[in-house]
């Protein structure tokens, strides 16, 4: 069964075939859950040109925010990109492109492009600006507005656990777009945190089924925490 | 005496009920986490994908894979679900999740909100707030009644690009419980101490106001 054999040995055989102008969607939300490692490798690979779908830009110096140093990125799609500085002085200067879109419009055109489906119609943004341009149509009286979907010639995601089927289980709020991103890439990398036998995950537990993954990478992390925030004991 | 933090959260916490399922913005909506009623079960809605969302740990527990919409580490109660963010915007833009509070920088007599954008000023972005606001039927909006320069945030008309259109009802700002129905707002109860004199001043849409307004009790 080497055909479904996923995993490869080098972050620069995960990333192989990435190119100048390319769309990249990124799982993760804030820093928590990123493919940190496949980002430094997009880094290392100086790819420039490329357009990034991912909920936030990560913050500088770590994550997505990296990608900026070296103006890498043409073009931001997310929710919200509040927290670098290096991000703020290219949007200004208009080195920048950027695309907000809602938190669950984007989740949406992630499972959606994933899926199969062009656009979708949603009352989120409808009468504000982000609505502003877009089909409206309304249903049982209400009117929403025509979103259209998303995909990537790569998706970059962070998993807990892969087998080398490439069947994925993701550990706690790590989660978040990473389902989403998995399905919506042209060719999907993933890197894990641990690599099991075929048959040690559980398969009705399984989160991301592995016909939407190309690509397994063992990595190790430093996953790094935005907001340490604790009780006393 | 204009309501505190604390107090505004622990107005807000009295529309809770036994059984809801509830979103907390960031801000003073999060400190309303703090006063759910001993004999009440409300489990907390997260919107990066955690449904049960807990305390923040102890230093001993701290987990960079769980966090909360803010960023912030948390923890997960017994009987707490994670999931994907497509899920949880399920959730949300679904109308499944029975209470939203949130924070805004306008609302006005339409039912508009406007609390993600100030132009001029550097755009962050709207995070998952447009589609908490289209989403869910019961909504309250915590603010200050008005800016620290004294301008109303409760207007005919907001002036600030909207989060959501027509989908705000209930309004607890630091002066008032508010209510809007019918292109107006209706003043339900002031804080204690306040008149209605000071209330009328402070809001520029316009303000039905019963013969007797009565006191926030807590």
């Amino acid at each position: 069964m080497a055909g479904f054999n996923k995993v490869v040995g080098s972050y620069e055989e995960a990333m192989a075939g990435l190119s100048d102008n390319m769309t990249v969607i990124a799982g993760g939300f804030g820093l928590c859950g990123i493919p940190e490692n496949l980002i430094n490798q997009i880094k290392k690979m100086g790819t420039t040109g490329l357009t990034v779908v991912s909920n936030n830009c990560g913050i500088d110096g770590f994550g997505l925010g990296v990608l900026l140093e070296d103006r890498q990125i043409k073009k931001m799609v997310a929710s919200y990109v509040g927290e670098n500085k290096m991000f703020e002085d290219q949007l200004l200067s208009g080195e920048l492109e950027v695309e907000l879109t809602p938190q669950g419009t984007l989740a949406e055109k992630m499972r959606a492009g994933g899926a199969g489906i062009p656009a979708f119609y949603t009352a989120t943004g409808y009468g504000t600006p982000v609505g502003e341009g877009k089909e409206v149509r309304e249903f049982n009286g209400r009117p929403y507005i025509l979103e259209e979907s998303v995909t990537g010639d790569f998706a970059i995601v962070k998993a807990w656990k892969a087998d080398r089927y490439g069947n994925l289980v993701y550990r706690h709020t790590a989660q978040n777009f990473n389902p989403g991103a998995a399905t919506a890439g042209k060719i999907t990398v993933v890197e894990v945190e641990e690599i099991v036998e075929p048959g040690e995950l559980e398969p009705s537990q399984i989160h991301t089924p592995g016909i939407f993954v190309d690509r397994v990478i063992l990595g190790t992390f430093e996953k790094r925490i935005e907001q340490r925030t604790v009780r006393t004991a | 005496m204009a309501l505190t933090r604390e107090q505004l959260a622990q107005r807000v916490a009295q529309e809770l009920q036994d059984g809801y399922y509830v979103n907390l913005g960031i801000g003073i909506p999060t400190l309303v986490a703090n006063y759910v009623p001993e004999d009440m079960d409300v489990m907390l809605q997260s919107e990066n994908g955690l449904l049960g969302m807990g305390p923040f740990p102890t230093e001993d527990e701290i987990d960079a894979d769980m966090i909360n919409a803010g960023k912030q580490t948390v923890t997960a109660i017994d009987g707490a679900s994670i999931f994907s963010s497509a899920d949880s915007f399920a959730m949300i833009r679904g109308g499944h999740v029975d209470l939203t509070v949130l924070g805004a920088f306008e609302v006005d007599v339409s039912g508009n909100i406007a609390s993600w954008m100030i132009p001029g000023k550097l755009i962050k972005g709207m995070g998952g707030a447009m589609d908490l606001v289209a989403g869910a039927d019961n909504i309250i909006v915590t603010m200050t009644h008005a800016s620290k320069h004294g301008e109303s945030k409760l207007l005919d008309s907001c002036s600030l690009p909207l989060t959501g259109a027509g989908c705000i009802k209930k309004v607890v700002t630091d002066l008032a419980y508010i209510e809007i129905a019918d292109g107006k707002f209706w003043l339900k109860e002031r804080a204690p101490g306040v008149s209605v004199e000071e209330i009328i001043k402070l809001t520029a849409g316009e303000l039905q106001v019963p013969d007797h307004v009565p006191e926030m009790k807590f």
